[in-house]
């Protein structure tokens, strides 16, 4: 009798949209939903111009304004080669057919945000986009990746992409995360744990009960950073969390149609003796609330412990790496990470710019002030996402203690739009790259989780919210 | 797409590992909208340092860039590529890439080379001590040399004659067009589509 060898959830989905196997050639595989942005869109849409083709899915297509969009309004953007580039969007969408959300618009938002609460991104599907952080849609159990705008105009020209197949790894989280510690404390712990590269070339599969345990919007931020320790994608099992955050959202399926594809849904997790090509094992009883010291999201440790001394690096690369970190974040070893004060808060991002986060960050700051000489910036993540939380409250809670209660966009997660660091401030940041500049020239950026965030904004130093009960 | 078989050049020893593609390329200089005119923002963070390797005059003319381990990490600005491009460079060597941006320059014509941590340092050493040794990056024989040295690389069949032949992917893939339609017709009917009535 034939029996089908037990498959991992990636292998599913890629077997499933694979439109073409040639040997000694990439797998051509077919694209379910295509994101595009106005930053690594324009050279693609000028491609197909050239070329004289159309885009082959307008209807599996969807474009968003997010990374040049100004933050403190709807109107003006003020930065004429950002407005030019914005403009560029407009115009090729126009010319092409394909649906935008623009600045102002009741569903524009940054490009990772706005897909999975359209119900646009769904369990099994294949979707890509311009930009690295797709690994985010990852956490519906669909295959998600950015790419490169040659491959963006590939996609738009024939909805499919060659792709070499990569490797599979499990990340295993079993246990229970302890109060206060968030599902960014336990990605930043993995990559400190796995390195930059340690992801490199496999499809992460996150499992186990410390992840099953998880919001659709915690898993987001999982999955948002996969791409942070290299791995090509990350990926969770769809499970009944799963379908309730779909159930009801615009383009989910619905009456017969509901019931088939969740059907369908429910067949893609790894069947029992799947093999995976690499396993990485978690407690996550042993996590804590955890940040970054240095220039790469590995650079991190958990709050209660001090700047690391390079001394102490046995890999020659990894020493001088953080040694130029450290001269960058102007830190000095053995300093405990708690003694390290900010001129800047910010909460917001693909990572943590969801409800959820908001939620939690105002949970902390509630009845509190932000601390005197901090700034502190709440951007939502998408336009929905805001008006979610001002019909909440959540933002009268950001205000009264201080905050910016900002319009959504990518804001200071990069410096492209105006909200920058400036020289040498010192940022507590809820994205996902600590990068040299990355927040704007000279400025210095540690992550952290939105309930830190939220604490470091009112001590003014890096805090855990048992800190200010400790304090309280 | 320019072709890419045997180029000899002198190179820049880039001392540093992890150089993200926000060093390679600052996002405040992602904002043009043609393929062109990156080269002002390669590396902008470090131009202003005289010491920096490229505004050393023995260096200034490289074609092929020496670099730490987990070079391009990070975003998936296919700008890096155009912006070593821009500036001259024709290949990049390195322990370890960062992977979109490997795949962006497999697409673009930039050959990135990865060999081991020990041959690079070697590299860097040489270059320290003779600016203008000219190393040879051999796409057809998949081997780098520089002086009395040479060593292979790993770069998969497919890529390597893409790059020898300076072929474009889509039409590549379009050679399987009726695969594609085929395809099409079997998605199930509940899949998302953006356009409304549809
Ligand atoms: S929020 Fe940051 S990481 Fe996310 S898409 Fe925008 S710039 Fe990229």
């Amino acid at each position: 009798m034939p029996t089908t060898t037990p498959a991992t959830m990636a292998e599913k989905v890629w077997r499933s949209h694979t439109v073409r196997m040639r040997d000694g050639e990439p797998d051509l595989l077919y694209i379910d939903l295509h994101l595009v942005h106005e930053v690594t869109s324009p050279q693609a849409f000028d491609g197909l111009r050239n070329a004289g083709r159309k885009v082959r899915r307008p209807d599996l297509t969807i474009a968003t304004e997010d990374h040049n969009t100004p933050t403190d309004n709807l109107l003006t953007i003020s930065d004429p080669v950002s407005r030019t580039q914005i403009e560029a969007l407009r115009r090729n969408c126009e010319e092409f057919g394909v649906r935008l959300h623009p600045l102002g618009d009741a569903e524009q938002g940054v490009v990772h945000v706005v897909g999975p609460q359209l119900g646009l991104t769904q369990p099994g599907m294949t979707v890509v986009c311009g930009d690295s952080h797709t690994s985010t849609h990852g956490a519906f159990g669909a295959l998600a990746f950015g790419i490169g705008t040659s491959e963006v105009e590939h996609v738009l020209a024939t909805q499919t992409l060659p792709q070499q197949r990569p490797k599979t790894m499990a990340v295993t989280v079993d246990g229970v995360l302890p109060e206060g510690v968030s599902a960014k404390d336990l990605i930043l712990a993995v990559i400190a744990e796995a390195g930059t590269g340690g992801g490199r070339g496999h499809i992460v599969e996150y499992r186990g009960s410390a992840i099953r345990a998880l919001s659709m919007e915690a898993r987001m931020t999982v999955c948002n950073m996969s791409i942070e320790w290299g791995a090509k994608a990350g990926m969770i099992a769809p499970d009944d969390t799963t379908f309730a955050y779909l159930k009801g959202r615009p383009h989910a399926p619905e009456g017969a149609e509901w019931d088939e594809a969740v059907a369908y849904w429910r067949s893609l997790a790894t069947d029992p003796g799947a093999e995976f090509d690499a396993e990485i094992r978690i407690d996550a009883s042993t996590l804590a609330p955890f940040v970054t010291w240095g220039t790469n999201p590995g650079q991190g440790v958990p709050l209660s412990s001090a700047v690391p001394d390079p001394a102490g690096f046995t890999d020659p690369a990894a020493r001088s790496a953080a040694e130029r970190a450290l001269e960058y974040m102007a830190l000095s070893p053995g300093t405990p990470m708690r003694d390290v004060s900010v001129d800047v808060v910010f909460l917001g991002s693909c990572t943590n710019g969801r409800i959820e986060d908001l939620r939690a960050a105002a949970e902390v700051m509630r009845g509190r002030r932000v601390s005197p000489g901090v700034r502190m910036l709440v951007v939502p993540g998408s336009a929905r996402v805001r008006a979610e939380a001002e019909s909440e409250g959540l933002h009268e809670v950001f205000t009264q203690a201080g905050a910016e209660w900002r319009f959504a966009g990518c804001s200071m997660c990069l410096g492209m739009n105006p909200d920058q660091l400036s020289p040498g401030a010192r940022a507590a940041s809820t994205s996902n790259r600590n990068f040299e500049g990355r927040q704007g020239r000279g400025g210095r950026t540690h992550l952290v989780s939105p309930q830190v965030a939220a604490a470091t904004a009112v001590v003014g130093r890096l805090a855990a919210p048992a800190d200010l009960a400790a304090a309280a | 797409m320019e072709t890419f078989t045997v180029h000899t050049g002198r190179a820049a020893p880039l001392r540093r590992s992890n150089v993200d593609t926000d060093q390679i390329i600052p996002a405040v200089y992602l904002k043009r909208v043609t393929r062109t005119g990156f080269a002002d923002g390669l590396f902008a963070a470090w131009r202003d340092d005289p010491d920096f390797v490229l505004n050393r005059n023995a260096h200034a003319d490289s074609t092929i860039l020496v670099a730490g381990t987990e070079f391009g990490t990070g975003s998936s600005r296919e700008h890096a590529v155009w912006a070593l491009q821009d500036y001259g460079f024709r290949a990049v060597i390195a322990p370890r890439f960062g992977d979109i941006f490997r795949g962006n320059a497999l697409k673009g014509g930039l050959l990135p080379v990865e060999l081991d941590q020990a041959d690079v340092e070697w590299l860097w050493d040489a270059l320290d001590a003779d600016p203008t040794l000219e190393i040879t990056v051999d796409l057809v024989r998949r081997r780098v040399s520089a002086g009395e040295r040479d060593w292979g690389f790993a770069l998969d069949d497919h890529s390597r004659w893409r790059l020898m032949e300076g072929l474009d992917d889509i039409d590549l893939t379009l050679r399987d067009e009726s695969q594609i339609t085929a395809f099409e017709t079997e998605r199930p009917q509940w899949l998302p589509r953006t356009l409304q009535g549809r």
